[in-house]
């Protein structure tokens, strides 16, 4: 008999003014001991599905249709039935750890609480449960730990935590939402080897949500594909990934980008995007294009920065080296990557390149001059003009008050004050249709335009300047793969239209592979290496490198 | 700091706000009088000499004679002191509980009907001023059923220096209209703030991931949700009882409350300005204690500014 049985799941959202399917029809099964996959974009309907099994659908959605059968039982037949399921038999975990915990409670004080509610133990014994838990799912010293507080423990150990409230009452269905979205590559792998340890040793059965490939094809042994709300495709994982029956499924594959190569070009889901490539660079006109001249634009010298915690007391206890002692020299022209974990104090060097922060010692020299020596305002403003920033979240970095024409408009005015306003409007079309939007976006506000167009309005904003260096600060990591593979595209061909010098800054090893020349490691602000691109691919020379090449999920271990 | 300052505003009172001398003496004296007693007062001293003295003698309690009673000011207060904290204190509960108990009902029961009523009844709480709440109080509660008294304090028995109204019946009952009367617009502040941070909260993915836990939605409530919810009512709860006590002025003119607010309205317009000025650096005071001990709750509710405060001093 089948563990989980979905049959013709539809969830309704009803909105004002209309009603939208976030699931049509879906049946997926799940057996005992095995990992499902399920993948799709953003909106595709796959948390809807996993937040369905557990009836915690967020309002005004509702199910609609079809049944939910966990082991003979009908969750949606009597809305009692959840209530004894929640915890007991279904374990879930979210996305994201630091907002999935009471911050206010120890995790004992949690753990406790969630096994009382469904074991009948006294607390002594609901204790020792909690810390054998703790310690199965690799927490340290859990005698100590288990009397802390969530703020105490790092992402990756909060996940554990997290893991360990979900499996603390010995569930036999696990929905992992996104589990380890939020997590670095090294602890990913961790987390996800833990979940495959836990579902063999438990012969649970496990739904993996994610969009992520990579973990797919390593973690998964059956594949669900999902694209608006619809089952598109469903399969052993090997079968889906090389040999896809769909085209939706195809095109997502090709856009992943390939770890064991450099290509040239995404291919893009959208195939009435044809008229890709060099036409449509209007700015092109404007652009006063400097011939790249063989020099080092940027050179970053011995540079630090340490953050001290106190404000009043310079105590050097509490102090936090961010970047130290790092140097590395940027091509005119070329495009640079500066790949890490988090805390290995990348953006901080962005900052200080853009000159956000202050370094604490060392130089940077733009085009042959000392840039963090510069005292007065007015000298900096020329160099302000040249390096221009992409931040990584296009939702924080778009004021949601002005209008896109506003956004783009302001740092040309800020740099050419004599500008008249006919040449400003056709400068702004000109600007947007560079980055591929309508000239008509220039009379909306940022939130009428999803996470991908607004990338391409700040890729306007930047651009407005007629920089010589684009400091991309993970510009694609909020983004959906078929999206990152469009931004992507776009700026590799404007770097090579518009001479362009990159600076680009990625937790993610295959799209820097695919995006720079050379590449630079950075592990808790010291520099490991830098290297030609496929040269660090192919033989890093530094252990973290090498530990961060075998740690990173790879969609194409599922073809050997 | 913060006293320093007031202290200041309170002592310039009584030297910018007429001449203290004129306030004091009658029409007939004469000049040499006059220039006698500012000698003996130590008014022709620098500024700076009376402001130490000033805050010297405020320090001790000692606030000086008032112009109108002809009694020392801190002897007056201490008299009048045990009946404003009652109310105060009373009225603070009320909206507290009250307050927060309804709060945690209208967030989690959001379209209810009783929901519904409790927020309308809370906005003509606000809407309202004070002393038309309390005006209508009387009218109804004294005056057509005349269960309660419209003024007063009722009988007190005393306790050395302290003297109170919880002990005897007439005493219980005239504290009920005063204090409703000075909690309402509080409580519905509370409850609004309760209600706002209730829904919030529960909109968390923590709440969330409890539920898909099985906790009791008891639990999730009570002691996930409403643990959260309370750190911010603590701060305005705080910054609101020193607000209790400035808004007592009203309620106590309204009843007649022998309070602390109502000797300051007779001195207002006396123009009694020792009183005044005491009545400043005592309200100065207030405001501060509350502030700190809301600072040290924080403390014990919030992990995280615990471990902060570790961190600093370790």
């Amino acid at each position: 008999m089948t563990f989980l049985k979905i049959n013709n799941l539809s969830v309704n959202y009803e909105m004002r003014r209309e009603t939208v399917y976030a699931a049509k029809k879906v049946n997926i099964n799940v057996e005992k001991g095995e990992i499902l996959g399920l993948v799709g974009e953003s909106g595709s309907g796959k948390s809807t599905v996993g937040n369905a099994i557990i009836n915690l659908i967020d309002e005004p959605g509702k199910v609609s249709g079809g049944s939910i059968i966990l082991d003979g039982t009908d969750i949606y037949e009597n809305p009692e039935n959840i209530l004894k399921l929640r915890g007991k038999k279904i374990g879930l975990i979210f996305q994201d750890p630091q907002t999935s915990l009471n911050p206010i409670l120890t995790i004992g004080e949690q753990l406790i609480e969630t096994i009382q509610t469904h074991l009948k133990l006294s607390t002594e014994e609901a204790k020792n449960k909690a810390i054998n838990l703790l310690k199965e799912v690799g927490i340290k010293d859990a005698e100590t730990r288990f009397n802390n507080y969530p703020h105490q423990f790092s992402g990756g150990m909060r996940q554990r935590v997290v893991i360990s409230l979900a499996l603390c009452c010995e569930p036999e269905l696990l929905i992992a939402d996104e589990p380890t979205t939020a997590l670095d590559v090294s602890i990913q792998s961790q987390i996800l080897d833990l979940i495959k340890r836990l579902t063999k040793e438990r012969n649970l059965a496990v739904i993996l949500i994610t969009h992520d490939m990579g973990v797919i094809s390593e973690t998964t042994s059956r594949v669900a594909v999902m694209k608006n709300g619809d089952l598109v495709e469903i399969g052993p994982t090997k079968e889906i990934l090389t040999k896809p029956k769909e085209i939706y499924t195809k095109a997502l594959v090709s856009s992943v980008p390939p770890t064991n190569k450099k290509i040239d070009r995404f291919k893009i889901i959208e195939k009435e995007n044809k008229t890709q490539g060099e036409t449509n660079i209007k700015i092109l006109n404007r652009w006063t294009k400097k011939d790249i001249i063989d020099q080092d634009l940027v050179k970053v010298k011995n540079l630090c920065k340490t953050f001290d915690d106190n404000f009043f007391t310079e105590s050097t206890k509490n102090s936090v080296m961010a970047v130290d002692d790092v140097s590395f020299n940027i091509k005119e022209g070329e495009s640079f990557g500066l790949v890490g974990e988090s805390g290995s104090g990348k953006s901080t060097i962005a900052k200080m390149i853009v000159n956000l922060y202050s370094p604490s010692a060392g130089d940077i020299d733009f085009d042959n001059v000392c840039i963090t020596k510069i005292k007065s305002n007015k000298e900096m403003m020329k160099f302000r003009k040249q390096i221009q920033m992409i931040f990584q979240d296009p939702y924080s970095s778009l004021n949601g008050r002005l209008k896109v024409k506003d956004i783009v408009s302001e740092p040309i005015k800020l740099h050419n004050p004599s500008i008249s306003s006919k040449d400003i409007d056709s400068y702004i079309y000109d600007l947007l249709e560079s980055v591929e939007l309508t000239q008509q976006s220039a009379e909306r506000y940022p939130h009428e335009f999803s996470g991908g167009q607004r990338q391409r309005i700040s890729i306007a904003r930047a651009l407005a300047t007629q920089p010589r260096l684009l400091v991309c600060d993970e510009p694609t990591s909020a983004l959906d793969v078929s999206i990152q593979a469009q931004i992507l595209n776009l700026l590799k061909d404007l770097q090579e239209q518009l001479n362009l010098t990159i600076l680009f800054i990625s937790h993610d090893l295959p799209v820097v592979r695919q995006m720079c020349d050379r590449i630079a490691v950075l592990k808790n602000g010291k520099l490991c290496e830098i290297s030609k691109t496929e040269e660090l691919f192919k033989n890093p020379s530094h252990d973290y490198t090498k530990e961060l090449l075998t740690l990173m999920p790879k969609i194409e271990s599922i073809y050997n | 700091m913060v006293m320093l300052v007031v202290a200041f505003v309170s002592f310039s009172l009584f030297n910018f706000v007429g001449d203290p001398i004129n306030n004091m003496v009658g029409e007939e004296t004469s000049d040499e009088e006059r220039a006698e007693l500012r000698e003996t007062l130590g008014l022709t001293d620098p500024i700076y000499v009376q402001f130490t003295r000033f805050v010297g003698n405020a320090a001790k309690g000692n606030f000086g004679i008032s112009y109108q009673l002809k009694r020392p000011v801190s002897e007056l207060i201490s008299e009048r002191l045990p009946a404003t904290i009652e109310l105060v204190l009373i009225s603070a509960l009320i909206a507290l509980v009250s307050g927060t108990l309804l709060g945690v009902y209208t967030g989690i029961n959001r379209k209810g009907f009783l929901s519904d009523i409790i927020l309308a009844i809370s906005l003509l709480g606000v809407s309202l001023p004070t002393f038309v709440i309390g005006i209508l109080f009387i009218y109804l509660f004294a005056v057509i059923l005349g269960i309660l008294p419209s003024f007063g304090r009722g009988e007190v028995v005393s306790l050395g220096y302290w003297t109170t109204g919880f002990l005897t019946l007439s005493g219980l009952k005239a504290i009920i209209l005063p204090s409703v009367t000075l909690s309402l617009f509080q409580m519905t502040y509370i409850i609004r703030l309760v209600r706002a941070e209730m829904m919030e909260i529960l909109q968390t993915d923590y709440i969330k991931f409890a539920r898909a836990r099985g906790i009791s939605e008891k639990s999730i409530h009570y002691k996930h949700a409403l643990k959260n919810g309370l750190i911010p009512v603590i701060t305005i709860a705080g910054i609101n009882i020193g607000t209790l006590i400035a808004f007592s002025i009203i309620t106590e003119t309204v009843f007649q409350w022998p309070g602390m607010g109502f000797l300051f309205i007779q001195a207002v317009q006396f123009v009694d300005i020792p009183i005044m000025s005491a009545y400043l650096v005592f309200i100065a005071f207030v405001f501060v204690m509350i502030n700190f001990i809301v600072d040290i709750l924080y403390y014990f509710i919030d992990p995280r500014i615990r471990v902060k405060a570790e961190a600093v001093s370790g």
